[in-house]
């Protein structure tokens, strides 16, 4: 393996594309060299669920060849990319993580997809990820954890652990995630990666399996602000194929990302989303970050949004009842796991539909469709349901307001920084408040963007969080560029995990 | 308790006890190009599971996208049916597990109905009965399950079942009545005149072909009694599966009779599910409805919602056809037709028919004629619609137009429906096949008339006389020696130019 190889996997992808568009390096080389690496480093960190080298490797060789023959491609063409496993993909299978869909192959491709390939970005693989993306740890999947690259002892977050490990330990320059409670801002803040979750209709859904529908959107995981913005791009903007897809152009967020210019810029401090219950090193890297914004000369203001308080407990009466219905369809009839129940001579369609249904979701998938069937349940709906919705109406009109007074408000991005493998896995509701921060957004639809922000006391990545109006990302990407642009003068160069680092592969 | 055929109370003693109160609901297949969520053609039958895609399969990650026409189709129906149509509305969940429902839920409108509030004047005997209508609104069929093995095609005894899912996502409209309250011994008679005229509504809108034999068009008969002189409602039952409009009276008869004797027997009617069946014109019971059933109802989150301008509902306002009774009233100047002409003509289920086969150049009165007798009576025959019988309204007035051109006679013209309605062809192949056509051979013809009268010298001075009428005689002495081969007109014409 020559050098070269390992040096372009540290590169970011708008140094690759640039590599790539001068023709100092061939999209076969970028791809062979991450194939190489996660061949080297999977194992430990299990991020990937699959790998498609011939796929990836096919892709790489039409790209350089279409890209030799004159063929213009847009900023990304050639860098390689990992895509959440729970994305229809043709010629690969989509689990979601979960035994009921083991080795399903979809008859189609996501929109995501297809626009990555249109792109000409060859796909790694599909990466880990909580069940059916819900958990925030990564250690709810059917096919084992991930391993954070900063510490193999802790988890990367979830549900999109797999993909910010994959970028944080340099096995992708970038991948595709997606956010229902914070899946991708979370992950980010854990393995210290950018993740960004778009408006609502930002990015398309269709081909995404869904979690909850009113809440799910993919958006990039990469390791810097303007990589993020040139993959949002790529993937970003309206599909008839989605009737929630927002039907407006995508707001200037390469541009924005380019420029990062903080000046005159009012920012929110959310009263809610901090102090109590964050930990000390994730509190103070936060605080640090608002100071240096600041000193660029933005202009700070404390802003409250009181109706967060009951966020959480809204989420998850919202979320689960999505999540009862959408995975109904998991019943045996038409694709996937197909269990018969045993001691049962002639079973019943119903029967086999509960068997497989048993045997093939995991504790936190049927801890939710049942709470969700719950909440929907004559009798119950106005009371769970009904003021869930309520309280959603009023979870946006605070953001509305605080975006009256400031442009973009910005918290840190989880309570704590990357816990043990373990931890938390027998206590839900300390999982579920490390969400707590992410989770107004979806609920509101309004955009995200978590930014590593330096080391807490415990060694481990900080993440601060920008939020911005809806159709405002470009806003998140102006401001977070900006911060990005300090820190790296000040750490003179990226945080990077030790993994990050490693660069022996073995023979 | 062991199960036997229930008692039934003689209908009309059943209502000096009781009131039936009536609900219909009413699912209509439209005719779009594609299906409700999907681009797949909305096409029933075929090679099973050929016009799927991953939306209407249900795949993992697929998402719906509405059908604007299915959405137009719903809003003429409404108006049609004099509703207001929602400024906004959306769609729901409703769910439900089972193998024919590719997403274990039916995306289906619940308390956001695209139409609502409006009503049907329905005609009967002279008299108009208001039937209201709470709501007409979008939902998906399902697919199709086939159960294969055992006796009775149920799913109780099956061996395996077969799923196709050509039919899942084709859009339906259901149309739900408010509770119809008329005189008990006119309300299945109202049941099928409301079905007949929703049916007819359906294909002036041309929005479905509105088969019942094919369930393009199902009706649903919701059926409660209460005591003579109680206003609070009873019981009801839903009676499915009724596929003809002589099955919905039925059902609506049965189901009064078999109510009123558990009630006289001081029991309760179960609310349930039951099926109609055409051979015994009997229901049995479906699936009890229970607390059980919770469908889960919630807001469709991967739809937007419907909000059809007002500009747009007028415009389609506009493109309304002419409102059934004001049609029927038109109709009936234009073909001359007395009350009770027309009155039996709409009974029968056979005004577009008549309309039709006027329209391929039939006079009006011989249109009804052949409709309302001798077809009337074949689809009485077989248990049939008139509009199931297989023969267009194009065959009758080429038929009539044979009668009216002397190839056939009145006498000729029922074989020839005989053998249209066997499938041997259209009338002129009939006509031909079974030799028909009547004899115009006028040497034939003249030396029969020449028996005739020779036979009949008493008749023939008769005639002589001036007494034209007698004629008759004569000319059933023709007909017969021609074996009904020729054409009674020119046989009298024959025998006068003969005789005076
Ligand atoms: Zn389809």
């Amino acid at each position: 393996m020559s050098s070269s190889d390992s040096d372009l996997t540290a590169l970011t992808a708008a140094e690759l594309a640039d590599k790539l568009a001068s023709g100092e390096t061939t999209s076969v080389e970028v791809t062979q060299a991450f194939l190489d690496r996660i061949d080297s480093l999977d194992g430990e960190l299990h991020s990937f669920l699959h790998v498609d080298h011939d796929g990836a490797k096919a892709a790489a060789v039409d790209v350089d060849a279409r890209r030799g023959a004159g063929e213009s491609f847009p900023s990304l063409a050639g860098v390689p990319i990992a895509v959440k496993d729970l994305l229809c993909t043709v010629g690969q299978p989509t689990t979601c993580g979960s035994r009921i869909l083991e080795g399903w192959q979809p008859p189609y491709d996501a929109t995501v997809v297809s626009r990555l390939r249109r792109a000409g970005m060859p796909i790694l693989g599909k990466t880990n990820l909580d069940e059916f993306a819900m958990g925030s740890s990564t250690e709810h999947s059917a096919y084992g954890p991930t391993r954070n690259p900063w510490d193999t002892d802790r988890t990367p977050g979830g549900s999109g652990g797999g993909s910010a490990a994959a970028v944080a330990a340099r096995l992708a320059p970038v991948a595709v995630g997606t956010d229902t409670g914070g899946s991708i801002r979370q992950p980010g803040a854990l393995t210290g990666t950018v993740g960004v979750k778009p408006t609502y209709g930002g990015v398309s859904r269709y081909g995404i399996v869904a979690m909850a529908s009113s809440l799910d959107q993919a958006g990039p995981v990469t390791r810097t602000v303007l990589d993020a913005a040139l993959l949002h791009e790529i993937i970003g903007g309206h599909d008839p194929m989605d009737s929630t897809s927002l039907d407006a152009p995508v707001p200037g967020i390469v541009e924005a990302a380019r420029r990062g210019d903080v000046s005159g810029l009012r920012i929110g401090v959310v009263k809610e989303l901090g102090g109590e219950g964050f930990q000390s090193g994730v509190q103070a890297r936060f605080e640090e970050s608002v100071a240096m914004l600041t000193e660029a000369g933005a202009t700070v203001v404390e802003v409250s949004c009181p109706s967060f308080a009951q966020a959480l407990a809204t989420y998850y009466l919202v979320m689960p009842s999505e999540v009862s219905s959408n995975l109904a369809r998991f019943d045996a009839m038409r694709y996937g796991l197909r269990v018969f129940p045993e001691g049962v001579g002639d079973p019943s369609a119903e029967q086999v539909m509960a068997a497989t249904r048993d045997a093939g979701f995991g504790d936190e998938v049927k801890r939710r469709i049942i709470l969700g069937t719950y909440a929907l349940s004559s009798g119950y709906y106005d009371a769970y349901y009904g003021s869930a919705q309520k309280v959603r109406a009023l979870v946006a009109r605070d953001f509305d307001r605080a975006f009256e007074q400031a442009d973009v408000l910005v918290s840190p991005t989880a309570p704590t920084t990357a816990f043990k493998m373990g931890e938390k896995l027998d206590d839900p509701m300390a999982m579920y408040l490390q969400d707590v921060a992410t989770i107004p957004a979806n609920l509101a639809g309004i955009p995200g963007l978590s930014l590593p922000a330096g080391l807490a006391e415990d060694g481990l990545p900080v993440g601060v969080q920008f939020l911005a109006p809806l159709q405002a990302d470009d806003r998140l990407y102006n401001a977070a560029a900006a911060l990005e642009r300090m820190l790296l003068d000040k750490w003179g160069g990226p945080l990077l995990a030790p993994l990050a680092t490693t660069s022996e592969v073995p023979a | 308790m062991t199960m036997t055929a229930p008692a039934l109370v003689d209908f009309d003693e059943a209502l000096t006890r009781y009131e039936p109160v009536m609900g219909l609901e009413v699912h209509v297949e439209l005719n779009t190009a594609t299906k409700m969520f999907c681009g797949c053609p909305a096409v029933f039958g075929g090679e099973p599971n050929t016009n799927v895609c991953p939306v209407c399969l249900g795949l993992p990650g697929a998402l719906p996208v509405v059908n604007e026409k299915a959405v137009e189709s719903a809003i003429r129906i409404g108006l049609a049916l004099n509703c207001e149509i929602a400024e906004w509305c959306r769609f729901a969940r409703k769910n439900y597990f089972y193998p024919d429902m590719p997403k274990n839920f039916q995306t289906s409108q619940y308390d956001e109905p695209i139409a609502f509030d409006g009503w049907m004047d329905v005609e009967l005997d002279g008299e108009t009965y208001r039937v209201e209508i709470e709501r007409a609104h979008m939902e998906e069929d399902t697919g199709k399950s086939s159960h294969m093995g055992g006796a009775t095609g149920r799913i109780h005894g099956a061996d395996y079942s077969l799923l196709d899912y050509n039919r899942a996502g084709i859009p339906l409209i259901e149309i739900v009545t408010r509770p119809i309250f008329v005189p008990g011994d006119k309300a299945p008679a109202v049941a099928r005149a409301y079905v007949q005229q929703l049916r007819d509504l359906i294909l002036a809108l041309d929005v479905s072909d509105a088969r019942m034999d094919q369930g393009s068009l199902r009706a649903d008969v919701n059926l409660s009694l209460r005591p003579v002189g109680v206003s609070t409602l009873g019981t009801r039952t839903e009676t499915k599966n009724v596929n003809s409009f002589r099955s919905v009276e039925r059902a609506v008869r049965y189901e009064i009779s078999r109510h009123a004797a558990i009630l006289d027997d001081g029991g309760l009617i179960l609310q349930e599910t039951r099926h109609f069946h055409e051979d015994t014109g009997t229901t049995s019971s479906g699936r009890e409805k229970s607390d059980a059933d919770d469908y889960r109802y919630f807001p469709e989150p991967d739809l937007a919602p419907v909000a059809p301008s007002r500009e747009w509902v007028e415009s389609l306002r506009a493109t309304l056809p002419e409102p059934p009774g004001e049609r029927r009233r038109r109709l009936q100047g234009e073909w001359g037709f007395s009350d009770l002409e027309m009155r039996d003509t709409v009974g029968a289920g056979a005004l577009d028919l008549v309309a039709a086969t006027i329209a391929s150049g039939a006079p009006a009165a011989a249109a009804r004629k052949w409709w309302l007798s001798e077809l009337a009576r074949r689809a009485n025959e077989q248990g049939v619609d008139l509009a199931a019988l297989p023969i267009t309204p194009a065959d009758v007035a080429a038929i009539q137009k044979l009668v009216e051109a002397g190839s056939i006679n009145d006498k000729l013209a029922r074989q020839v429906f005989d053998g249209v309605l066997a499938g041997e062809g259209t009338p002129d192949e009939v006509v031909q096949k079974r030799g028909l056509a009547v004899v115009s051979d006028e040497g034939a013809l003249s030396s029969a008339v020449d028996r005739a009268i020779e036979a009949n010298p008493d008749v023939a001075d008769k005639i002589r006389a001036g007494k034209v009428a007698a004629a008759g005689a004569l000319i059933g002495a023709v007909m017969k020696e021609m074996r009904g081969q020729a054409d009674a007109g020119r046989v009298r014409e024959l025998i006068i130019s003969k005789l005076t």
